[in-house]
């Protein structure tokens, strides 16, 4: 009797948690949709913002945030891979220099945003645009100042685990017979690699590049001093431009805009859009690795 | 498919550094939280009269715009407290120069209490005491039986400057000030805390009360405005600052000439400041 | 499993060229890649040893060193300001614009070559109004805001920095009379969010694992699975902006804290963002548990709950405590969500109803305002090496510590 009733306690207690989370997760996720939503037109999506910042539209954040992954990816996914087929075609997977391998992309997963934020503005920023100057503009400042190029390659190294893990996986997932049976037909490793193994495993690049996206547009710590501004009147012009940003702009307008109670609509309505985007981008990896895993099975 | 990418995107970024590199008539201006809303307008404002022009805000701090004025990444620093002399050091170290400083309007440091708060004046020595930790409780004040919160803004905040040196009389907030990212925050949390007290910008008082600040306990409370503020007896009034490197020239000239004539001037009164003059 | 594929000795010659570069050219992509772990930890340190090799003098003491010397002594004037003698434009920051006082504030100051009154000309438009306003400021006296009364009180003279500072009580960095930049108060703070977070999320998160894979049904998992983890899809900076505008009001409206803002509403924020890490980590050891062990329990006549909590979830317990490791890296390093609702006071408090400020809000919040070089800069910068010296010790300890030890006792199974 009485192991019974804890039996249903105990049951009842976890039950409660699951659905506590999920309600949770509802709730956040339902406050912004039906605060936000109202805010949403094809004004807001395609006007800058106006009124001293309590009128007009998110145009130039997207803008910002689009131009921001896209830099990223053409800098972190292709490293990443490369790195990835490093690690599973050309290394022994037991091997002490492997273990490292896999111990520095742990740390690198775990190391707070902020980190490298400061890494950002203190090797990308003054070094890196240092030595830019030093070259092309005889020392004059031009390229140590926080950009859209820096804050990529800042946001590309920040997901650079992300991109290693999933292309590893999908590499993994890659049958051994194949390999073998390439070699066997004469073709050399890099031949292999690149006619047999990679095309089979697209599908892990490319849910790699997209969890990596996802969390590039979500972050904002790497960029609060690396390159994203409050008010641009112009959109990006340039790799030396700064730029503004949807999560950036959810913070701002949050805790700096000119009337935090009359530009309410604008923060749920940027939320909602930033929120639109990462789940799209989160939804489409989840489908992609599920079409992986069935078509591995098979 | 990555190459195929690599080889439509190289071009297009090779262009855009190209392009990025002889980009000219930007004029950057960053800094003051304060002095934000309008520096926006003012750009705003310009660009829809100089099409060609292109002025980029940033806030921050004002803090954060002198540095960047230092840092050499920024052409125009707004600031909220005149520029320290360490940074007026780094300007002269670097630059060989001390800096051009310009008044471009004046702003009234608001005190705002909550809108149920019974509390209508206070002096500025009680100011003071309440915000280094002296006095804690509202019913010292003649307000209820309730701890003080205090709201204040961040290290790289002008105003925070200028009313710890001003006000404060250089000594240090009390542990317990929160530091809020923006004055728009600071109005935020006060309006939503019965027992919070802030301060900032006069532009920016809505949703809670203004406190009529008194030089000592036996004048008359005075309330920011246009008139107090003009003729001084608003204890706490400040010059809002754009400080530069060098005298200005080109295009950032025009733009200050701009902001300092009656049109500019005009902006900064409708935003919620005083004109300069 | 092994993807490497071992090409015997004899065939290695028969690389060709494009493919000895391919090899090659991998080969450094991925070694540069790797180093950039070291390249972060070399940087970050870089910029933050200048606290320990001598920052002699702090902006503020040279600012302090300022009002001082011309208080009483003119002649004492540093040379710092740049001896107005020989500069005619004087030790002040030159004024510009039709404003008739300030045209007369720097012809007065233009005009003396003494460098007294151009050192309290200086004085007066560096602090507006606090120093001294004798002559000089009396120009600008109509023209200036009317302050509070310049009253003479003398600011102590603040000691130069040690790195000792590092290690004291308070952290006020900007201060006049004595800059601090102790960092036990945002160490605190951090161990206050992380110890919420992990408080509320931890059990949470490991519940709901056991539920969605012991006693939920099939197809219940399916569905609740994807759901809890869509909260690992919400971007850190919109649950912060839930946080400071939703929660803040709602738990306030509940506990009538003192503080609106603190460590426990930044706590609750920050479990949500770590419920999906160890919910996600927690679930895939819960159901890594092979079957035996669940059929054998049963079978010894033990209840499903007895079961689950008594058999499943102690061999888990490798995988749930990486897990909670995880998520106390994650809580530890958080930037945006104690950035926008813990009230950034940097107190040293027991209580966890006060407002707190973390490392990482205190490197997001003053990183954009500090001059680059300077000892702000680089104590920020250490503060860095701090945040990255805790996870990459928390992940050693993860791999090579836990891990190994645990899965060495429960290796009967």
């Amino acid at each position: 009797m009485n192991k019974k009733i804890i039996g249903k306690l105990a049951m009842g207690v976890t039950a409660l948690c699951a659905f506590g989370t999920i309600a949770a997760v509802l709730w956040i996720v339902g406050t912004i949709v039906w605060q936000g939503a109202p805010t949403i037109s094809w004004t807001f999506l395609t006007s800058a913002p106006s009124e001293g910042m309590t009128g007009g539209g998110i145009f130039p954040c997207i803008v910002g945030t689009f131009l921001l992954v896209l830099i990223m990816s053409v800098i972190g996914v292709p490293v990443g891979t490369i790195t990835a087929i490093y690690l599973s075609e050309y290394v022994d997977r037991e091997s002490t220099f492997a273990k490292w391998v896999r111990f520095a992309v742990n740390t690198l997963a775990g190391i707070p945003a902020i980190v490298f934020g400061l890494f950002g503005l203190g090797f990308f920023v003054r070094f890196g645009g240092g030595g830019l100057d030093a070259i092309f503009s005889h020392g004059k400042l031009h390229w140590a100042q926080p950009n859209i190029l820096w804050a990529s390659f800042t946001m590309a190294l920040l997901t650079l685990p992300v991109v290693i893990v999933s292309v590893e996986e999908a590499l993994r997932n890659v049958p051994q017979e194949l390999r073998a049976a390439s070699l066997a037909l004469g073709a050399t490793r890099w031949e292999t690699i690149w006619k047999v193994v990679l095309p089979n495993c697209m599908t892990g690049v490319l849910t790699g590049a997209i969890l990596a996206v996802s969390r590039g547009a979500g972050e904002v710590a790497p960029i609060l001093f690396t390159g994203a501004a409050y008010f641009l009147p112009q959109l990006p012009g340039g790799l030396d431009s700064q730029f503004m940003e949807l999560g950036y702009h959810v913070y701002i307008m949050a805790t700096q805009s000119p009337d935090v109670e009359a530009t309410k609509g604008i923060q749920y309505g940027t939320t909602l859009v930033l929120l639109s985007l990462t789940f799209a981008l989160n939804f489409s990896a989840i489908y992609l690795r599920a079409t992986l895993r069935r078509r591995s099975i098979q | 498919m990555k190459i195929l990418s690599a080889k439509v995107l190289l071009p297009i970024l090779g262009a855009a550094l190209v392009v990025g590199a002889t980009s000219g008539k930007t004029v950057t201006v960053k800094g003051s939280d304060t002095m934000v809303i309008m520096a926006q307008r003012w750009a705003e404002a310009y660009m829809a009269k100089h099409p060609g022009a292109v002025i980029q805000v940033t806030g921050g701090g004002s803090g954060v715009g002198l540095s960047a004025l230092v840092n050499g990444s920024t052409d125009i620093a707004n600031a909220s407290r005149p520029m320290k002399s360490s940074e007026m050091n780094q300007l002269k170290e670097r630059y060989g120069s001390l800096g051009v400083e310009i008044k471009t309007a004046k702003d009234g440091i608001t005190l705002y209490v909550n809108e149920h708060n019974p509390v209508n004046e206070l002096t500025l020595e009680q100011l003071r005491e309440i915000y280094t930790g002296k006095i804690t409780n509202w019913n010292q004040v003649g307000g209820s039986n309730s701890k003080i919160i205090l709201y204040g803004r961040e290290n790289s905040s002008g105003t925070f400057a200028y009313f710890r040196d001003n006000v404060l009389k250089g000594k240090d907030y009390a542990p317990s000030c929160q530091h809020m990212p923006g004055t728009a925050a600071v109005v935020n949390a006060v309006s939503k805390d019965k027992n919070g007290i802030g301060y900032g910008g006069a532009a920016y008082a809505k949703g809670v009360k203004e406190i009529a600040v008194k030089k000592d306990a036996a004048t008359p409370g005075v309330k920011p405005n246009a008139q107090t503020i003009k003729n001084g007896t608003y204890p706490i009034s400040r010059y809002l600052y754009m400080y530069l490197r060098n005298r200005p020239s080109g295009e950032a000239k025009q733009f200050i000439d701009w902001v300092l004539s009656p049109e500019g001037q005009a902006i900064a009164v409708k935003v919620g400041y005083f004109p300069a003059k | 499993m092994d993807t490497k594929i071992k090409i015997p000795e004899g065939l290695r010659k028969r690389m060709r060229p494009s493919d000895w570069i391919a090899a090659q050219s991998i080969r450094a992509v991925a070694v540069v890649s790797l180093i950039t772990i070291f390249l972060i930890l070399v940087f970050v340190v870089k910029e933050a040893v200048p606290v320990f090799t001598g920052h002699a003098e702090t902006s503020q003491a040279v600012a302090v060193a300022g009002p001082n010397a011309s208080k009483g002594d003119s002649n004492a004037s540093p040379e710092s300001y740049g001896g107005a003698s020989d500069n005619s434009a004087a030790a002040a920051p030159e004024s510009y614009g039709d404003d008739s006082f300030t045209a007369a504030g720097t012809a007065a100051a233009g005009d003396s070559s003494q460098s007294d009154t151009s050192q309290a000309a200086a004085t007066q438009q560096s602090y507006g109004g606090s120093g001294p306003s004798d002559a000089a400021a009396g120009v600008a006296a109509e023209a200036a805001p009317a302050a509070p009364d310049a009253s003479g009180e003398e600011l102590s003279k603040p000691k130069p920095f040690t790195p000792w500072n590092l290690l004291s009580l308070s952290w006020s960095p900007v201060s006049n009379e004595n800059p601090m930049f102790g960092v036990w108060p945002l160490i605190l703070g951090s161990l206050k969010v992380t110890f919420i977070a992990l408080l509320l999320g931890g059990p949470i998160a490991i519940l709901s694992a056991l539920y969605t894979t012991t006693f939920a049904p099939r197809w219940a998992r399916e569905i609740m699975k994807p759901a809890i983890e869509l909260l690992a899809g919400i971007p850190s900076v919109v649950l912060g902006f839930f946080t400071l505008v939703v929660l803040a009001s709602i738990l306030q409206s509940i506990f009538h804290w003192d503080f609106r803002l603190n460590a426990l509403v930044g706590g609750v924020g920050m479990a949500l963002a770590v419920i999906p890490i160890i919910y996600t980590v927690s679930e895939d050891a819960i159901a890594a548990i092979p079957r035996h062990l669940t059929e054998g329990s049963l079978a010894l006549g033990a209840t499903k709950w007895e079961t689950n909590f008594l058999v499943v979830l102690p061999a888990a317990t490798p995988g749930i405590f990486a897990a909670l490791l995880l998520g106390v890296g994650r809580a530890f390093g958080e930037t945006m969500i104690v950035l926008m609702a813990t009230g950034n006071a940097a107190l040293i408090d027991p209580g966890l109803a006060k407002p707190v400020r973390t490392l990482s809000a205190s490197i997001g919040a003053e990183m954009a305002e500090v001059v680059q070089g300077d000892l702000h800069y680089s104590v920020l910068f250490f503060l860095g090496v701090l945040l990255f010296a805790f996870s990459f010790g928390l992940n050693a300890v993860a791999e090579f510590g836990i891990r190994d030890r645990l899965l060495k006792r429960f290796k009967g199974i």
